[in-house]
C-alpha cells in the first residue's frame, strides 16, 4: 500500500506526542527531550500553528519538564522556520518566565536571551522588546525579576527612543516595592551597565547604583558590591574617585556583615578593578579592617584573599605595604579564636613566601607557620602542611623540618579517621620534598602503621600511598624497605591484615617491575592460597588475576596455574567464582 | 470601623461558621492554626489530622449582595502525616503547628506549614484547561488501530471545569531536634526562620538541605536549662530583625546584621515582677505564648497566661500597654494548674490598622481591646447566636460577690471549650476564630 512507509515512520512519533501528556513524569520528560524530532516531523508550519500553542499553556507541569521546555526552546529556531519566525517562541518562553520556580524561570530567560540574537532589529522592536515591557510591568514579581536579565541584550540593538523607554524600565525595577525585583535589577546592573553609553552609565547606572548600595534589604546591598566590579572597570579612573568609591567604602563599613562579609569575597576583584593608586590608599586600610572584623565570617572571606591581595599590590610598594600593614594582621590571625578563620589563613599563608622573598620568609612567616603547625585544630595544620610546596621553593623546607615531623606524627595519630586520612594523601607530596633519607628516618614507620589501621578507608589509602611512594623512589628502594614489611604481615593472626598484603601487592606489583613480583610477591601470594580464611582466599584468586600481567608465562604456567585450579574447586563459593574467573581472564584454561 | 467608631464599639455580627456540629469531636479534627493570607481573599486553618483547609472569600456578586465576604472552602488537602522517629523511638504527630503564608508572586498561592519537626511548601494553584487527543487512543482511554497511521496529532487545550491543586514544593527537614513552635517568612522574602524550644534557624526558601542555626540557647548541661523558647517572628519590613519570646516571660529582639550567630540579643524586654503578687504559679503564667509585630513594624504584643502586653520597641524595660484577658482566673490557678490548662497557649493577633487586638479565652471567649479608647469586649463563639448577620452579645464574667442578671459565674466556665487560635483579616473588618473542631467568621456589622 501506498504510504505505509510513512505509516511506519510515523508510529514512534506520535508515541512521543502521545507520552507529552503520559502520567509518568520520566516518559513526558523524554518526550519534551526529543521535541525536535516532534517538531521536526510535524514540519515548521504545524510547529507554529499547532505545537508551540500546547507548549505555551503546559506551565503545570513538574519543574524538571519545564526546565527541559525552557532548554528545548532556545534551539527551536529553525524548527519554526529559521529567524523570520522565531518570534513565535516568545509566547512558550514568557509563560515560563513567569513560574514560581528559578531555576525554570532562569532556564527560560538564557533561552530567551540566545534567541534574541536570532531577531532581526525590526523584530527585536515589534515582537522581543513587548515582550521585555510586559515582564518588567507585569503583576507578579517572578515576571519583573526575568525582565531584568532581558534588558542587556535587546538594548544594543535597538532604536534611541526604545533605549530610553529601556532604561526607564530598569530604573523602576531597580526602585520595586518587592526585594526579590530589586535583587534581580541589582544582580543585573553590572551586565546592563556594560552594554549602555558611558555618558548613561554616569548618569543613570550611577544614582541606581548608589541607591541600591543604600538600600534597606541587606540582600539588596550586598548585591551592589558585585555590581561595583562591572562599574568600576567601565569608569575612566578619574571618576572613580567621585562615583564609586564613597559607596565602596560605605559598603566595606556596613553595619550589616553580610555586605562586609562581600566586599571580603569579591576583594581581588575590586582591587583589580579600581587600580593601583585607589587601592594603595583606600583598598589597604579597608582590608585590614576586614581581616579585623568584628565578624568571623568576614575575617575567614578576607583571610582567603591575603595572598591574591599581596600579589596584585603595585610592585613599587607591595613589600612595604605587606609587612608594615598586612602582615601584623595577619600576625594577630594566627592567633584567632575561630578556627575556620585560622584555617583559611592556612591554606594561603604559605604563599606570602614568594612574594615576600627568602629573608623576609625566614624572619617574619617562617615563626607563623611554625605556629601554625602546632595549632589545636588539625584543618590548620593539615592546610600548612598541604602547602609546603610554595615554601620548599623560597627557603627549603629543611627550616621547617623541626617542627614539621612532630605535626605530622600528630595528624597521623589524630583519633578522628579522616584526619588521618587526609594527611596520608600528603605524604607523597612531603616524600618529595623531605627526600628519601629523611623519609626512612621519620616517616617510614607511619606508613607501615597505616596499613594495620582499624579502619578500612585508612589502610586502603595507605596501599595507595605505598604505590605513590614507589613511583616516587623506585623499585629498589621499594624491594629494601617496604616489600619485606608487607610480606611479612601474611603471616599475621589477624585475617584482616593478611588481607592487607594481598592488597599491597596489587598495588605494588606494577610499580616494582617483573624480577620482585615473581621472586618476592607471587610465592607468598602462592602460599596464601590455603588460608584458613576464605575471603583471604578468594582475594588471593584476585591478586592472581591483578599481577598476571606482571608475570612471565613460565611463572603463570608453572606456579599459578596449579594454584588457581586448586582454588577452583574450593568448596567456599565465592572463591571459586573468583578463581575461575581469574583463569578465564588470564587465559589459562 | 469595629471597635473604633466612638459610640458603637466592638459591634461584630455573626457570618459564617465551618465544621460538623456533632458533640463529641474527633481529636483529628481540631483546629490547630487559623492564618489569612497578606490580601485576606484567602484563609487557611490547619488540624490536628494533619490536613489544611484554605478557604476563599466569594466576590461580590449583585444578586446574592448578602453572600459578600463569604468564605468558601477552596481547597482541602493532607499536609502532614503521622510518622515514627525510629531512632528515637518517636511518634511524630501529624498536626499542623503553624501556617504562613508566602507573599504572592504568581497566580498561585503559596504557604508553609509545619508540625513539630518537618515544614513544607505548598503550591496552590488553579487549571481550567485540559489537553485533548491522542493518536494511539481515543479519549477515552481505548487504544486506536495503530495503522495506518496517516496523520500526527497534536494535543489541543480546551477549556475545564476549574480544578484546585495543592502540592508540596519543598520540604524542610532534619534540622530540629525539639518541637517546632514557629515559622515567620522575613521580609525579604527569600528566607525564614523556625524556632523549636532551643534553637532558632534561618532557610532559604528555595534551599531544603540545609539551615543557619541562628539561636541556640541548649546549655551544655541540660540539667542546667531554665527557659525554653515559645515563639519567635521576623519583623514586618526590617530583615535584619526578629524576636523571640521564652517561657520567663522575656523578648530578645536580634540583628542579624550584627553577627552570623544571634547568640547575643540587641534588646531585652522584660517587665520587673510585682513582689506583691508573687506566687507558686508566677513563672508558670508569666510565659510567653505568641509574640506579633504589629503591622507598622512600631510595636510588637505578647500574650501570657492571664495579659496581653503592647511593646514599642524602643522601650525594654515595661510594656506600653497591658490588657487583662481573664484576670477572674487568678483565683483559679491551683485547679487549671490541676487540670493542665494552665498551660495553654493563647495566640494573639492585631487588626489592620494595630488599632485593636484580639485574644482567646476559656468557655469559647474571645477578647478584644481598643488600644485608643482603652474599651474591651468579651464575646462568645457559638451555635445560639449563629443566625446571618446576628448582632454578638457581649458578655460578662462575675467576678465574685453576687451575680447579675446576663453574667456567667467563674465556676461554671468550661474549660474544654477554649479559644487559642484566632487571626484577623490585614484589612477588613472579620475575624476568624477556631473553637475547637469549628472556625467561625465574624464582620463588623456595616458589612
Amino acid at each position: 500500500m501506498a504510504g505505509a512507509d510513512g505509516d511506519d515512520s510515523l508510529y514512534p512519533i506520535a508515541v512521543l506526542i502521545d507520552e507529552l501528556r503520559n502520567e509518568d513524569v520520566q516518559l513526558r520528560l523524554n518526550s519534551i527531550k526529543k521535541l525536535s524530532t516532534i517538531a521536526l516531523a510535524l514540519g515548521v508550519e504545524r510547529t507554529r500553528t499547532e505545537l508551540l500553542p500546547f507548549l505555551t499553556d503546559t506551565i503545570y507541569d513538574e519543574d524538571e519538564v519545564l526546565l527541559a521546555l525552557a532548554e528545548q526552546l532556545g534551539n527551536f529556531t529553525m524548527l519554526v522556520g529559521g529567524p523570520e519566525y522565531v518570534h513565535c517562541l516568545l509566547p512558550p518562553l514568557e509563560s515560563l518566565a513567569t513560574v514560581e520556580e528559578t531555576v525554570v524561570r532562569d532556564k527560560a530567560v538564557e533561552s530567551l536571551r540566545k534567541i534574541s540574537q536570532e531577531h532581526s532589529p525590526v523584530d527585536l522592536e515589534v515582537h522581543f522588546e513587548p515582550l521585555v515591557k510586559r515582564l518588567a510591568s507585569g503583576d507578579w514579581f517572578t515576571s519583573r525579576t526575568s525582565a531584568c536579565g532581558l534588558f542587556s541584550v535587546c538594548y544594543p540593538r535597538v532604536s534611541s527612543t526604545v533605549k530610553a523607554e529601556i532604561r526607564q524600565h530598569f530604573r523602576t525595577l531597580c526602585s520595586d516595592d518587592t526585594p526579590m525585583v530589586r535583587r534581580a535589577a541589582a544582580s543585573k546592573l553590572g551586565e546592563f551597565a556594560k552594554v549602555l553609553e558611558l555618558d548613561y552609565v554616569k548618569s543613570d547606572i550611577i544614582s541606581l547604583f548608589t541607591a541600591l548600595a543604600s538600600d534597606e534589604q541587606d540582600s539588596v546591598r550586598l548585591l551592589a558590591v558585585e555590581a561595583c566590579v562591572s562599574i568600576a572597570t567601565l569608569l575612566p579612573q578619574e571618576d572613580l574617585e567621585t562615583l564609586v568609591m564613597p559607596t565602596l567604602r560605605q559598603a566595606a563599613e556596613d553595619k550589616s556583615w553580610r555586605v562586609r562579609y562581600m566586599v571580603a569575597d569579591k576583594f581581588s576583584e575590586l582591587q583589580k578593578a579600581v587600580g593601583p593608586e585607589i587601592t594603595k590608599n583606600d583598598l589597604v586600610p579597608a582590608f585590614q579592617n576586614l581581616l579585623k572584623d568584628c565578624e568571623a565570617e568576614v575575617r575567614a572571606a578576607a583571610a582567603n584573599k591575603v595572598k591574591e591581595f599581596c600579589e596584585n599590590l603595585p610592585e613599587d610598594s607591595r613589600e612595604n605595604v605587606i609587612m608594615s600593614h598586612i602582615l601584623p594582621c595577619v600576625k594577630e590571625l594566627v592567633s584567632d579564636t575561630n578556627q575556620h578563620v585560622k584555617s583559611a589563613l592556612a591554606s594561603v599563608i604559605m604563599g606570602l613566601s614568594t612574594i615576600l622573598g627568602k629573608d623576609n620568609t625566614v624572619e617574619h612567616l617562617l615563626p607563623l607557620f611554625l605556629a601554625q603547625l602546632k595549632d589545636e585544630c588539625p584543618e590548620v595544620r593539615l592546610n600548612i602542611i598541604s602547602n609546603l610546596d610554595c615554601v620548599n621553593e623560597v627557603i627549603g623546607i629543611r627550616q621547617l623540618s623541626q617542627s614539621l615531623l612532630p605535626a605530622i606524627v600528630e595528624l597521623a595519630e589524630d583519633a578522628k579517621w579522616r584526619v588521618r586520612l587526609a594527611i596520608i594523601e600528603y605524604m607523597p607530596l612531603l616524600a618529595g620534598q623531605l627526600g628519601v633519607e629523611f623519609f626512612d628516618e621519620k616517616l617510614n614507620t607511619l606508613c607501615m602503621a597505616w596499613l594495620v589501621d582499624h579502619v578500612y578507608a585508612i589502610r586502603e589509602a595507605a596501599t595507595c600511598n605505598l604505590m605513590k611512594l614507589v613511583e616516587k623512589f623506585g623499585a629498589d628502594w621499594a624491594q629494601n624497605t617496604i616489600v619485606p614489611k608487607v610480606l611479612g604481615m601474611a603471616n599475621d593472626p589477624n585475617y584482616l591484615h593478611r588481607m592487607t598484603t594481598l592488597f599491597c601487592v596489587n598495588s605494588l606489583s606494577e610499580a616494582c617491575g617483573q624480577e620482585i613480583t615473581t621472586k618476592q610477591m607471587l610465592p607468598v601470594v602462592l602460599k596464601m592460597s590455603s588460608d584458613p580464611v576464605a575471603n583471604v582466599r578468594f582475594n588471593v584468586a584476585k591478586s592472581l588475576q591483578k599481577i598476571g600481567p606482571v608475570l612471565d608465562s613460565s611463572a603463570l604456567q608453572g606456579e599459578v596455574k596449579p594454584i588457581l585450579e586448586k582454588l577452583a574447586s574450593d568448596q567456599d563459593m565465592d572463591v571459586k567464582y573468583f578463581a575461575q574467573e581469574a583463569i578465564s581472564v588470564l587465559a589459562l584454561a | 470601623m469595629a471597635g473604633v467608631g466612638g459610640g458603637n464599639d466592638f459591634q461584630w455580627c455573626f457570618s459564617q461558621v465551618k465544621g460538623a456540629i456533632d458533640e463529641d469531636v474527633a481529636e483529628a479534627d481540631i483546629i490547630s492554626t487559623v492564618e489569612f493570607n497578606y490580601s485576606g481573599d484567602l484563609l487557611a486553618t490547619g488540624d490536628k489530622g494533619g490536613r489544611v483547609v484554605i478557604f476563599q472569600r466569594e466576590q461580590e456578586c449583585k444578586n446574592r449582595p448578602h453572600s459578600r465576604g463569604e468564605y468558601n472552602v477552596y481547597s482541602t488537602f493532607q499536609s502532614h502525616e503521622p510518622e515514627f522517629d525510629y531512632l528515637k523511638s518517636l511518634e511524630i504527630e501529624e498536626k499542623i503547628n503553624k501556617i504562613r503564608w508566602l507573599p504572592q508572586q504568581n497566580a498561585a498561592h503559596f504557604l508553609l506549614s509545619t508540625n513539630d519537626k518537618t515544614i513544607k511548601l505548598w503550591k496552590i494553584g488553579e487549571r481550567d484547561k485540559r489537553a485533548e487527543g491522542y493518536n494511539l487512543k481515543d479519549e477515552g482511554g481505548m487504544p486506536r488501530d495503530p495503522f495506518p497511521i496517516t496523520s500526527l496529532r497534536v494535543p489541543v487545550l480546551k477549556p475545564m471545569d476549574l480544578m484546585v491543586e495543592a502540592s508540596p514544593r519543598r520540604i524542610f527537614a532534619n534540622a530540629h531536634t525539639y518541637h517546632i513552635n514557629s515559622i515567620s517568612v522575613n521580609s525579604d522574602f527569600e528566607t525564614y526562620l523556625s524556632a523549636d524550644d532551643l534553637r532558632i534557624n534561618l532557610w532559604h526558601l528555595e534551599i531544603t538541605d540545609r539551615s543557619f542555626n541562628i539561636v541556640d540557647i541548649k546549655p551544655a548541661n541540660m540539667e542546667e536549662l531554665t527557659e525554653v523558647i515559645t515563639a519567635a517572628e521576623c519583623h514586618p519590613n526590617q530583615c535584619n530583625v526578629f524576636v523571640y519570646s521564652s517561657s520567663k516571660g522575656t523578648i530578645r529582639l536580634c540583628d542579624m546584621r550584627a553577627a552570623a550567630l544571634c547568640d547575643r540579643h540587641t534588646k531585652f524586654f522584660e517587665e520587673p515582677e510585682d513582689p506583691s503578687s508573687r506566687s507558686f504559679f508566677s513563672e508558670i503564667i508569666s510565659s510567653i505564648s505568641d509574640v506579633k509585630f504589629s503591622h507598622s513594624g512600631r510595636y510588637m504584643m505578647t500574650r501570657d497566661y492571664l495579659s496581653v502586653k503592647v511593646w514599642d520597641l524602643n522601650m525594654e524595660n515595661r510594656p506600653v500597654e497591658t490588657y487583662q484577658v481573664h484576670e477572674y482566673l487568678r483565683s483559679k490557678l491551683c485547679s487549671l494548674y490541676e487540670n493542665d490548662c494552665i498551660f495553654d497557649k493563647f495566640e494573639c493577633c492585631w487588626n489592620g490598622t494595630d488599632s485593636a487586638i484580639m485574644t482567646g479565652s476559656y468557655n469559647n471567649f474571645f477578647r478584644m481591646f481598643d488600644r485608643s479608647s482603652r474599651k474591651d469586649v468579651t464575646l462568645e463563639a457559638c451555635r445560639e447566636s449563629s443566625k446571618p448577620r446576628a448582632l454578638l452579645k457581649p458578655r460578662k464574667v462575675c467576678t465574685g460577690g453576687k451575680r447579675k442578671k446576663d453574667e456567667i459565674s467563674v465556676d461554671s466556665l468550661d474549660f474544654n471549650r477554649k479559644i487559642l487560635h484566632t487571626a484577623w483579616h490585614p484589612n477588613d473588618d472579620i475575624i476568624a476564630v477556631a473553637a475547637t473542631n469549628n472556625l467561625y467568621i465574624f464582620q463588623d456589622k456595616f458589612n
